[in-house]
């Protein structure tokens, strides 16, 4: 199954991109991310295994192939479709707290846990209320984690995309141009956490000999980020 | 990589299994999610103790459950904290009704685990203390890092934290007692090769054949520095007085002292250091009161050891001198 299947919900019939986000689109989201874990497993493990404890991409494709589980059991019971994207986004995130573990678990699952609260029961989510709800999921990650910008952790990634969006939902941009600058914002920030030193994580116990390696984590958050860029824009309208 | 297993992916399931295996008369082995816990828990009155983090250190924390100790342990995967339904599942199979003390090493991802799997149980009306072990000085500044690493100290607060509980204290002061614990003992390791996870089959640190990491992590994560190898003589001298001059302990302290193994060292060479750590203590004046020797808390396959020293009073020292009934530790019963 492909991204834009998934991605495709009821259409306007104009042939024009949708400009709404529905579970279905998240259903494509967390498809096309575990697809990215799993291709950039070995990737993330490696610049783990430089600064922190060789174990990132492992957990993170745990963590991810227990979602596409989750999703195809909500599938198989019928209840994939129905019901509010906040509740979808709970269930992705209460299934990445209980099989991740590590530091990447309770993150990811917060940041997801989150975004789903503030979604609330809408079936259908504007740009401006899915920058809305990302942003109260990396607040919420944020607060989990106590971690700062410049800390060298997966914030560097998430604050700046977060932004980007809410700066992109405030000035008319469209969902998908304002995705693709969310996505560059987190890439942008996944870069620059190369020359910083760690404060945060297993990385800050290297001090200064962590500098000089991209942080995992950051990593991992661009893969999330760009995934959106791909996924929920695919939902082209018949 | 040359291992006891089969596919690495199951080392954790495998060896849970093990342990039923061996053990389940004593022992009950949760899977899905994963806990150890003590076959006659829960106790009535008693203050449950639950710890747990990655696998890859038995026999902590499995190893340690029992009469005596603790109530419950929460294995996650290889180096990877546990998740908080793990832990929250632990948490109620042990609830006695006079509240549970979680002991958590400080390591970010236990830390969190943990604090998530605490405000689930406090949701479902579960009376929960925290306590956050971080004894390790190979960490000299804590204020830009995760702060200090809980290592060996977590093996003495846990012993004696669940004499405490058996002898029925409330858990205000059990939790006051891991505190102490932890505010008097300091801990410092060295890998003298690095250890090998399973799913990454490979060295996870680059030691070259005459180098050794001072300062090491339970999870081969780099310490305070790169030394060439050296003796016994010279080794422990390093680690124990980066340990002494820390708290300090001075004069006059009687202390437990822990030579503790990180998986790939022999008893023999432990028993070197700890002679090296018993002339260097008795040379400044220091009392080793108590002492344990032996593999506790282990890097998987790594060669090393840490030494750990706690500032015993008679209340410490009764405590520790008390029965346990475990797969690690036994004595008394």
């Amino acid at each position: 199954m492909t991204a834009a299947d998934q991605g495709t919900g009821p259409g306007d019939g104009s042939g024009a991109r949708r400009e709404a986000i529905t579970r279905g689109d998240v259903v494509a989201w967390m498809r096309a991310f575990a697809a990215a874990v799993a291709r950039d497993r070995d990737h993330l493990t490696e610049l783990d295994a430089a600064i922190g404890d060789a174990d990132h991409g492992i957990n993170m494709e745990r963590g991810m192939q227990a979602v596409l589980g989750r999703l195809d059991a909500l599938d198989a019971l019928g209840e994939l479709a129905g019901g509010g994207v906040g509740e979808l986004l709970k269930t992705v995130g209460m299934t990445l707290v209980s099989s991740v573990g590590g530091a990447a678990g309770p993150l990811y699952g917060t940041l997801l846990l989150q975004m789903g609260s503030a979604a609330g029961q809408a079936s259908e989510l504007t740009l401006a209320d899915w920058a809305s709800a990302l942003a109260a999921g990396v607040s919420g990650a944020q607060a989990r984690g106590k971690a700062e910008l410049a800390d060298k952790t997966m914030i560097d990634a998430l604050v700046p995309a977060a932004e980007a969006l809410q700066a992109g939902a405030a000035s008319g941009l469209s969902l998908a141009e304002a995705l693709r600058q969310s996505a560059a914002a987190a890439q942008r920030g996944m870069e620059a956490t190369v020359p910083l030193v760690a404060r945060k994580g297993r990385a800050s116990y290297l001090g200064e000999r962590s500098a000089g390696h991209q942080d995992p984590g950051a990593t991992s958050s661009w893969l999330l980020l760009h995934a959106a860029a791909t996924a929920l824009p695919a939902g082209l309208a018949p | 990589m040359k291992k006891l297993i089969n596919r690495p992916q199951d080392v954790v399931q495998d060896a849970l299994a093990g342990v039923a295996a061996a053990h389940g008369d004593r022992l009950k082995v949760h899977t899905a999610p994963d806990s150890i816990v003590r076959a006659d828990a829960p106790l009535r009155g008693k203050v449950a103790i639950v710890s747990g983090g990655g696998s890859g250190h038995e026999p902590l924390h499995g190893g340690f459950v029992g009469r005596g100790m603790l109530d419950a342990a929460c294995p996650g995967q290889i180096f990877t904290s546990p998740t908080p339904d793990q832990v929250l599942a632990a948490t109620r199979a042990v609830d006695g009704g006079a509240g549970v003390l979680l002991i958590v090493k400080n390591y970010t991802g236990d830390v969190m685990n943990f604090e998530m799997a605490a405000d689930l149980a406090r949701d479902e009306g579960i009376v929960v203390e925290s306590v956050v072990i971080d004894d390790d000085v190979a960490l000299q500044d804590g204020r830009h890092t995760a702060g200090r690493r809980g290592v060996g100290a977590t093996v003495l607060a846990e012993k004696i934290c669940g004499a405490a509980a058996e002898r029925r204290r409330p858990l205000a002061e059990v939790a006051e007692l891991c505190r102490k614990v932890n505010a008097g003992a300091r801990s410092m390791g060295v890998a003298l090769t690095s250890c090998t996870v399973p799913m990454v089959g490979k060295p996870t640190l680059e030691l070259g054949p005459d180098e050794i990491e001072f300062g090491v992590g339970i999870h081969g994560e780099p310490g305070r520095e790169r030394r060439p190898a050296a003796s016994a003589h010279d080794i422990v001298a390093a680690l124990a007085t980066a340990i002494v001059d820390d708290l300090p302990f001075g004069r006059g302290d009687r202390v437990l002292a822990f030579v503790n193994g990180l998986g790939g060292t022999p008893l023999l060479e432990l028993y070197v250091v700890y002679n090296e750590l018993h002339t260097l203590l008795a040379s400044r004046g220091i009392v080793i009161a108590r002492n344990l020797v032996g593999s506790y808390m282990t890097a998987l396959d790594m060669a090393g050891c840490s030494i750990t020293l706690l500032r015993l009073d008679d209340e410490l020292a009764a405590l520790w001198d008390a029965p346990v009934v475990t797969t690690g530790l036994r004595w008394g019963a």
